[in-house]
């Protein structure tokens, strides 16, 4: 019982066996040793809230929140006791912040209701009571058997029982899980292979054990025993048996399985790491500012409570003869009546904490994030998309960032292998339109079509074509020899698939200068070259591995010679080469690896019937050893793999996405650290890396990479720290690789970190995806706390771009996946450069200055109600009417700060975006640190010092204010302190703002304009529902003053005087690089002119404005200002390709 | 001319998801992009400057010409006052009420029209128990307001019988009820001044916020039957004054006081000289106050004081106003300089920077 209760309050987990046992198709043994396990539902929820809990788990996230909880207990407060303000102040903003935040967060969460629906809801075939049923993804159960077909993604983890083949394989690529395109062939147990039809699988009776769920993809180990009448066999199952959710079927017809894990035990949902609220540092540091402030309201509200009973220590003060007590506050407990003074002190000052702030912010967020999706910049045009906002939370993140990890596969690379050039015999051929041209000669050179290939040509391609692991599309072999293709032609029909795109790439090269592979057929391989078929027995093929760096097939020609090919990287053939034109082919090499391409060695050697035999015989030998088959394997190829003819060597292109080296080099000038995580090969990553400008030839490149051993790995790990710190002055990369890394991140993190930080590139290969997820984790818990951006396009990725502060999504090739669990989804790479440097800048300024702005205004707002106290005896008077209390921070004061925070560009985007280095002067949270906190809060304080005194010292006097001799009272103190401040605040945002668009205007002088209308309204009339008629015409009397009218003037011109002359001398004694680019876009009133002219649309919109200002101005000179700071601009050097919207000469103007 | 011809396929259907290409979408809307930099803050600080002395020099002289004369009666013990009597007399004996006269000489001569005011000190109009003390609607002359009012007025709310108090609340209940009467001597006998006690309150309140309840059988008397005056008061609010306009809540000395001041020490307007002889001003020359002393003020330390006060355009003495025109007039210059200072300095530098 105990137990029971432990579980399901999940102390326990509620599997307690390592192993679960799955009886196949549910048929249950009748002889009752069978105990039900409960498996997981196959249903994927990413949701968070359910009809029924979503209001009391939606408020209970809500008041989680530090300031919904504290505006909740202050309108408690009210409610409960007598208070100077009516509990409506704080109770109506609360209720609307509430009820709007819910709105948001129920829509998004019907949004992932529906996602999760249309996964759920997928119909899947599963063998049911001897037939095929239809059904729903979500009715899967551990047990059933499923049928997938071509193309379709598994449902669930499933173990392969059989195929549509004999041998029980099938291929799938696991694209959305790793991000391997390559084909990878999983096997049946050959028991259940034979059982290819539903009738017959109904007839098998087997049970499946296996491990409990783990999120590793490439482990599984369990066995599978199969009643055969009355003998049961028993056969291991490893990971090749398992097909994984979220793989695609491929080149095979259908596929029956048994689904083993579901739902959210499935590999794939176990590598999703749930959907955590990621904050931005933004809302830490507000939260942190919001706590002082709650420490500054504690302390106001403590200290006016004591002076308030020091005060009235005697009775004179406590209780003049003028203002007497009723019975009841005389009789009430000392210890209930100083409670309850220091409540009210607490709701008089609790403005302090702006209710409207979080408000405003969140819309802010969320109207702010528009401008991203709107960028035409960031839109692509070949797939039509534009950016993409999923969390608008964490807009200013992205001018934070410090690491950004990006996948390489489909976000630096297109995902796209091209072959580009080769040589062949020492002669450089590029291919052009389908032909292989020599170098040197032009396409349409005098020979025109070259019919037939040179004998060291056509040896090169074959080869090329036969040295190869790769599969042709079942379906499509069949019609290949109808002659589909052209002899210079494409032939398109075929599709390859490779466990290496190169390989594919060099393949369909291949094929389309002439010499195409057109499939294997039991032993053979077969081969048109220039239109006759020709056939060849492939004897032997001598794996890749990563120590030869080569592989090589052994076949026999047509002729019934016996070949050798060998294809490898080319420091593991030259050596071994004997003849061919090998120097030739060294340069050529080294001249496609400069130009970025990957390059392959292609030579062969022809074996004499002897040799074969004895070949033959060695491999078999060191094939069927039982003791270190893998030393004798090696020694045999390598005895095999010499002597060999040179034929040429390959240059192919992974091709690169525009703009990568740029970006990278952007990102690296604004100060961010470029991270590539990827799960390929080594010398695959390393190339891309040093192509993309990742690393640079200059680089010192630092390797930890095949280390099996702990001792190993550190003793590396020291040496390359020593290294480090020998040779500081170049700039050194670092290669490591999963194994080596999961290996220091064990034991020596700090170590390994130590290295990682003084390397300026770093390159992760052969990673899985939740060790990319760990690498940005440690990254993210290092002591300085960088902020993290993980950007990548395949469901490999997802779990990084969970964990990283910023997810990035790249809207590519392998499904969306990663789009939809991204924060941000982009088409390209290089729009990167743009949403970092210039938007994220922008939403950064833009939300700092709104934070701090806030506070500001708060303490300007709040701090003379305290002041006051001091002349009231600290009786709670309030200073503001109420009306004036609630509507300051919702109308007076909340527009312009608002539109602020969505307009502002304190520097023209084409600057932010071509010196990246501008990005610098933002990082590590700069203007929200403690020192610009403090210059807000005091600023904030002095104002409110000098409004209370300046009006104080006004009307403290005592003399009249009015022409006719006649005296204020309290609520026209009140309203000119309050007045004073709505124009200062108003004002204050007004020098903040750099950038003056028509609306800011409006909202700025309309915000004044709109208090002083409302004002009049307000005292204007006798309110029938209000109870007290404190306002009646004070407004009016008040402006009627004259000396009034000056008092406004000079107070509000002292306030603002310190801070103007405070901005004036920093810029000129400490200019930051942003306020010295500032500088450089001079000629502002022709800026607008500019912008406007060189906008197409809104030339016609804005033409007779333009012309307006021209007369006015007297000219039009945008060619002077066009790009005055491109010209003058340090940075804006070579890379001039940044930018995207190029040079604008304005030639209508 | 990149934007103009990435715009052009808008039009086609193709870019169906294409943004819009418009100022507005794409944050590139018109605008004026100021820099407060040394060069154009400079012009500002010495034209603000120049402007903020000239007015401070306007201001100073212009609040210079009012004539102000303050005198205080108070009478604290010891002081030798000749109201001291008058203060020291126990209030509850109160019966008879205690009269004090203050002579004083004028200077010179104050032009008309002089304000009469009194000022009292240490005085808590704006403790929040007082100054919610009260109930509008009564006051506005709701009959209902009239017969039960507020709660907020108690411990005024009802006397001991339970009668509703009308003027209800603290602040009625502690209406300043001195009473002032100036002579002025010429030629040997005293005459006494007129003073005016009409618009001595703002023409709203006495107009439109306070009015009396409707008259019940054409008197003022009627309509308050049944409730009871404020318990400090000597007499029912009808009887305030003999002038039915200026009578019950629309009598302009209670007004006055309803309108409670913002701060401890303040002033309220009592009268006004301009009739008679005195309506171009009070001539130089002696005069003496006679002052009906019945509001106690000792208990918390009060003060009472009277004060003649010329008024201009901008109200009674106010030299405030005037000093900081002039001190941040010159703060502003000199700032000005600074500046000028610094931007020479830097100027260099900065073009040096920027190339």
């Amino acid at each position: 019982m105990l137990r029971w209760i432990r579980q399901q309050l999940g102390f326990d987990p509620p599997h307690q066996s390592d192993t679960r046992t799955i009886y196949i198709a549910n048929r249950f043994p009748q002889n009752g040793h069978y105990i039900p396990q409960k498996f997981a539902e196959n249903r994927i929820i990413s949701s968070k809230y359910t009809v029924w809990n979503f209001i009391p788990k939606n408020l209970f996230e809500q008041f989680r929140r530090v300031a919904n909880f504290y505006f909740l207990i202050i309108f408690l407060v009210q409610l409960m006791i007598d208070t100077p303000t009516s509990p409506i102040t704080s109770g109506l903003p609360l209720f609307f912040v509430i009820t709007v935040t819910a709105i948001k967060q129920g829509y998004e969460d019907w949004l992932r209701h529906k996602a999760d629906n249309e996964v759920n809801g997928a119909p899947v075939y599963v063998v049911r009571s001897g037939g095929l049923v239809k059904t729903r993804s979500k009715n899967i159960r551990v047990g059933d058997i499923v049928r997938v077909a071509k193309d379709e993604t598994f449902p669930v983890d499933l173990v392969l029982l059989s195929s549509d083949r004999v041998d029980g394989s099938c291929h799938v690529t696991t694209a959305s899980l790793d991000g391997e395109t390559n084909l990878k062939t999983h096997v049946a147990v050959p028991e259940t292979a034979v059982l290819q039809s539903v009738a017959n699988l109904d007839t098998l009776v087997a049970v499946i054990e296996c491990q409990q769920p783990e999120a590793d993809l490439y482990r599984f180990v369990g066995r599978i025993t199969i009643s055969h009448q009355i003998e049961e066999i028993v056969r291991p199952l490893g990971p090749e048996s398992l097909l994984l959710r979220g793989a695609r079927l491929k080149n095979t017809k259908e596929i029956f399985g048994v689904a083993v894990y579901t739902g959210m035990e499935t590999k794939m949902a176990l590598n999703y790491k749930s959907k955590s609220q990621k904050r931005s540092a933004v809302e830490k540091s507000m939260n942190s500012f919001l706590i002082i402030y709650l420490i500054i309201l504690l302390f106001e509200a403590v200290l006016s409570t004591i002076l308030k009973y020091a005060w009235q220590a005697e009775e004179k003060w406590d209780e003049p003869w003028y203002d007497q007590k009723t019975e009841h506050e005389r009789n009430s407990s000392k210890i209930l009546r100083f409670i309850s003074d220091f409540l009210a002190f607490l709701v008089l000052y609790n403005f302090i904490i702006p209710i409207s702030l979080y408000v405003t912010v969140e819309m802010q967020k969320f109207l702010g994030s528009f401008f991203i999706g709107w960028d035409l910049d960031l839109y692509h045009e070949e797939t039509n998309q534009r950016a993409q906002v999923n969390t608008s939370d964490l807009n200013e993140e992205l001018g934070q960032v410090e690491y950004v990890f990006t996948d390489k596969t489909g976000t630096l690379t297109e995902n796209e292998m091209q072959f580009r050039e080769c040589s062949i015999n020492g002669i450089k051929y590029q291919e052009i339109n389908g032909k292989l041209v020599p170098e040197g000669l032009t396409e349409d050179s005098p020979d025109g079509i070259r019919l037939s290939l040179m004998k060291e040509e056509e040896l090169f391609l074959k080869a090329v074509c036969l040295c190869h692991t790769v599969h042709i599309s079942a379906d499509q072999t069949d019609g290949i020899g109808d002659g589909h293709w052209r002899a210079n032609g494409i032939v398109s029909q075929l599709e390859y698939y490779a466990s290496s795109p190169d390989e594919k790439a060099l393949v369909e090269a291949a094929s389309r200068v002439g010499v195409v592979f057109t499939g294997t057929n039991g032993e053979g391989m077969e081969v048109k070259s220039l239109g006759k078929p020709e056939r060849f027995k492939l004897l032997h093929v001598l794996e890749f591995d990563p120590n030869r760096r080569r592989m090589s097939v052994i076949v026999e020609s047509p002729s019934g010679e016996k070949l050798l090919f060998t294809k490898g990287a080319e420091s593991s053939i030259l050596p071994h080469s004997r003849g061919g034109e090998i120097d030739k082919t060294r340069i050529h090499v080294d001249e496609f690896a400069l130009k970025g391409l990957r390059t392959l060695c292609v030579a062969y050697r022809r074996f004499t019937a002897e040799e074969y035999q004895e070949i033959d015989r060695r491999l078999h030998e060191a094939r069927t050893a039982l003791q270190q088959r893998e030393e004798r394997l090696a020694d045999v190829f390598n005895f095999i793999e010499k002597d060999l003819e040179l034929l040429g060597a390959t240059g192919v292109e992974d091709k690169l996405q525009d703009k990568v080296q740029e970006t990278i080099e952007a990102l690296r000038l604004a100060g961010i650290k470029v991270w590539v995580l990827t799960g390929d090969k080594h010398e695959t990553a390393v190339s891309v890396s040093l192509s993309c400008g990742h690393f640079h030839r200059t680089m010192n490149i630092l390797e930890l990479v095949q280390h099996k051993s702990d001792s190993t790995c550190a003793e590396q790990l020291r040496q390359l720290a020593r290294r480090i710190k020998d040779d500081h002055v170049i700039q050194h990369g670092l290669v490591v690789d999963g194994t080596s890394l999961s290996l220091a991140l064990r034991e020596h993190e700090k170590l390994f970190m130590e290295v990682c930080r003084n390397c300026s590139a770093v390159l992760c290969c052969r990673m899985a995806p939740l060790q990319k997820a760990k690498v940005v984790r440690l990254l993210k818990t290092s002591p300085e706390k960088p902020i993290t951006l993980a950007i990548g396009d395949g469901a490999n990725d997802v779990s990084m771009i969970q964990e990283a502060h910023v997810g990035i999504g790249i809207m590519g090739k392998e499904g969306r996946q990663a789009v939809r669990n991204s924060d941000y989804a982009i088409a390209r790479f290089k729009f990167l450069s743009k949403l970092l440097l210039v938007h994220g800048h922008f939403y950064y300024i833009r939300i700092a200055t709104l934070v701090q702005y806030f506070f500001y205004k708060n303490v300007c707002f709040i701090t003379p109600q305290f002041l006051y106290q001091f002349f009231c005896l600290f009786s709670q008077q309030t200073l503001y009417d109420s009306v004036y209390l609630t509507l300051y921070n919702i109308s007076f004061t909340s527009l312009p700060i608002l539109m602020y925070s969505l307009f502002e560009q304190h520097v023209h985007p084409h600057v932010l975006q071509s010196k990246p280095t501008l990005y610098r002067d933002i990082r590590k949270n700069a203007l929200l640190g403690f020192k610009p906190f403090l210059y807000w809060t005091i600023l904030g304080f002095s104002h409110a010092f000098v409004f209370f005194y300046g009006s104080y010292l006004l009307m403290g006097e005592d003399t009249s204010l009015l022409g006719n001799g006649q005296m204020f009272g309290n609520w026209t103190f009140g309203t000119l302190v309050f007045t004073v401040m709505v124009i200062t605040v108003t004002v204050k945002m007004a020098l903040e703002t750099h950038f003056w668009t028509w609306i800011n205007h409006f909202v700025t002088w309309g915000s004044i304009v709109f208090y002083f209308l409302f004002s009049l309204f307000y005292g204007g009339i006798i309110w029938p529902f209000l109870h007290t008629q404190d306002m009646y015409f004070v407004f009016v009397q008040l402006l009627s003053s004259g000396s009034v009218w000056f008092a406004i003037i000079i107070i509000v011109v002292t306030c603002l005087f310190l801070d103007v002359v405070k901005k004036v001398l920093c810029r000129h004694l400490q200019p930051t690089s942003t306020e010295k680019a500032q500088l450089t876009e001079t000629g502002s009133g022709i800026n607008c002119l500019d912008s406007m002219c060189c906008f197409s649309d809104g030339e016609t919109a804005c033409a007779s404005v333009r012309r307006m200002l021209e007369r006015l101005m007297g000219r039009c000179s945008p060619t002077r200002v066009s790009r005055s700071w491109s010209s003058s601009d340090p940075y804006y050097t070579n890379d001039r390709s940044i930018l995207t919207l190029s040079t604008m000469d304005s030639p209508t103007c | 001319m990149a934007a103009a011809a990435a715009a052009s396929p808008c039009a086609e259907p193709a870019g169906r998801n294409k943004p819009d290409n418009t100022a507005f979408t794409q944050q590139r809307l018109p605008a004026w992009q100021p820099l407060l930099s040394a060069g154009t803050a400079l012009p500002l600080f010495f034209c603000v400057g120049l402007a903020c002395l000239a007015l401070g020099l306007g201001l100073h002289f212009s609040s210079g010409t009012i004539r102000e004369l303050e005198l205080d009666y108070t009478g604290a013990p010891g002081s030798g006052h000749g109201c001291s009597r008058c203060a020291n007399a126990s209030r509850a004996a109160g019966a008879e009420a205690c009269t004090c006269s203050l002579r004083f000489e004028l200077p010179e001569r104050f032009p008309g029209p002089v304000c009469l005011y009194y000022e009292l000190s240490n005085y808590y109009q704006n403790h929040r128990r007082y100054s919610v003390s009260r109930d509008n609607r009564q006051l506005s002359g709701d009959a209902a307001g009239l017969r039960s009012p507020a709660t907020e007025c108690s411990p005024f709310r009802t006397d001991p019988r339970g009668l509703p108090i009308a003027p209800c609340g603290a602040i009625a209940n502690s209406r300043f009820n001195d009473t002032f009467a100036l002579y002025h001597l010429a030629n040997g006998t005293f005459h006494r001044v007129p003073l005016d006690n009409r618009g001595i309150s703002w023409w709203t309140d006495s107009n439109i916020k306070f009015s009396n309840p409707a008259l019940l059988n054409g008197t003022l008397e009627a309509t308050f039957k049944g409730t009871a005056k404020p318990p400090n008061w000597p007499q029912a609010a009808y009887l305030l004054d003999s002038n039915p306009n200026n009578t019950g809540f629309i009598n302009e000395d209670f007004i006055v006081w309803m309108r409670i001041a913002a701060l401890p020490t303040f002033r309220k307007l009592y009268r006004r000289v301009r009739e008679g002889n005195f309506s171009s001003g009070l001539p130089q020359g002696t005069y003496c106050l006679n002052i009906t002393y019945n509001y106690p003020v000792l208990s918390f330390q009060g003060t009472k004081k009277v004060i003649f006060s010329t008024v201009s355009w901008m109200g009674g003495k106010n030299p405030f106003l005037g000093i900081v025109y002039l001190v941040f007039g010159s703060a502003c210059i000199l700032t000005g300089f600074v500046m000028l200072a610094v931007h020479i300095k830097f100027q260099q530098q900065n073009q040096m920077d920027v190339e």
